[in-house]
């Protein structure tokens, strides 16, 4: 069995601190799920503050952590809202968020479950990121998105633009149905 | 005053003051669910020459949302109004990053994060 990988996609095995969501995409529909996303993203963004403490007597402190906070709640929101959009509800894999916390990096892996249609077309609009500039891809993004009445994509751009983080994909043929896709954002601490 | 009450959120409108204020938590899900706000914002824009949207109370926005703050920026961009202000606060991470590039969707546009 053959995986599609993009970009640095890296599998931490040491004992680095991790936390790990799972949710069971058929079991809620997903206007009632949606708070939830934001519910974990502000948890996980909460719970890295204790490994970036503050010194009240250093703004620079203060500011870290706040940029931190910011950067892992909003990443961690997109990637949950994405997975529960674009999910193959009718298959019974989890959607999960893993969040690693190494000494350069923090790292956020999203697993989720799409059908075939779903993966090719992600793996198109990776295919056209992996080609263009980023900057000028997001700028034609926002133009676009104005005249279509869509958002599609923007969540990733942003995330690559504003917060200089690296993304990759792992895409690997479910057993069953579909593929597991799973998408790694990588930010710099 | 015209306004819209969400479980996380606020955003209001104040013709007299031509200014419109979002605050708390905006993670509505794709542009269908932000029609309301965009409504709101367009109203905005056909008050003055001179409008003002403030963001500085707004703790977070989703992609979707930035998505709509770019629509209506693109909107002000096609009437000609470049007398626009947007107000953000630097104590907000998301809009010391993402903001800049609505001034960029229209050079003219007032950034003002304070």
């Amino acid at each position: 069995m053959t995986c599609d990988i993009h970009g640095q996609f890296v599998d931490v095995h040491d004992g680095s601190e991790r936390l790990i969501l799972s949710f069971a995409p058929g079991l809620l529909p997903l206007q009632q799920r949606w708070r939830n996303n934001g519910l974990s993203a502000d948890f996980m963004g909460d719970y890295v503050t204790a490994f970036f403490p503050r010194d009240d007597a250093d703004p620079t402190t203060i500011q870290r952590q706040e940029e931190i906070k910011g950067a892992v709640s909003y990443i961690a929101n997109e990637l949950l809202e994405n997975a529960m959009k674009y999910n193959d509800n009718a298959s019974a894999e989890l959607i999960k968020i893993e969040l690693i916390l190494t000494a350069e990096r923090i790292i956020l892996t999203l697993s989720n479950h799409l059908s075939d249609e779903q993966a090719s077309a992600f793996v198109r609009f990776i295919h056209r990121l992996e080609q263009s500039d980023a900057d000028t891809m997001y700028m034609e993004q926002l133009e676009a998105n104005a005249m279509t009445g869509s958002s599609s994509g923007l969540g990733l751009l942003t995330m690559i633009n504003d917060y200089n983080a690296a993304l990759a994909w792992r895409f690997s043929p479910n057993t069953r149905r579909g593929v597991d896709a799973q998408t790694q954002v990588t930010l710099a601490v | 005053m015209n306004g819209i009450e969400g479980e996380n959120y606020a955003v209001n409108l104040d013709p007299t003051a031509a200014t419109l204020s979002m605050s708390g938590t905006l993670r509505l899900n794709g542009l269908d669910e932000y029609a309301p706000v965009s409504k709101l914002l367009s109203e905005l824009l056909t008050l003055t020459e001179s409008p003002t949207l403030d963001l500085s109370k707004l703790g977070f926005l989703n992609s979707s949302g930035i998505a709509v703050l770019s629509r209506f920026v693109i909107e002000a961009r096609t009437k000609g109004i470049d007398n626009l202000r947007i107000v953000g606060a630097q104590s907000v991470p998301w809009q010391t990053k993402s903001l800049r590039n609505l001034q960029r969707l229209m050079p003219a546009l007032q950034l003002d994060i304070q």
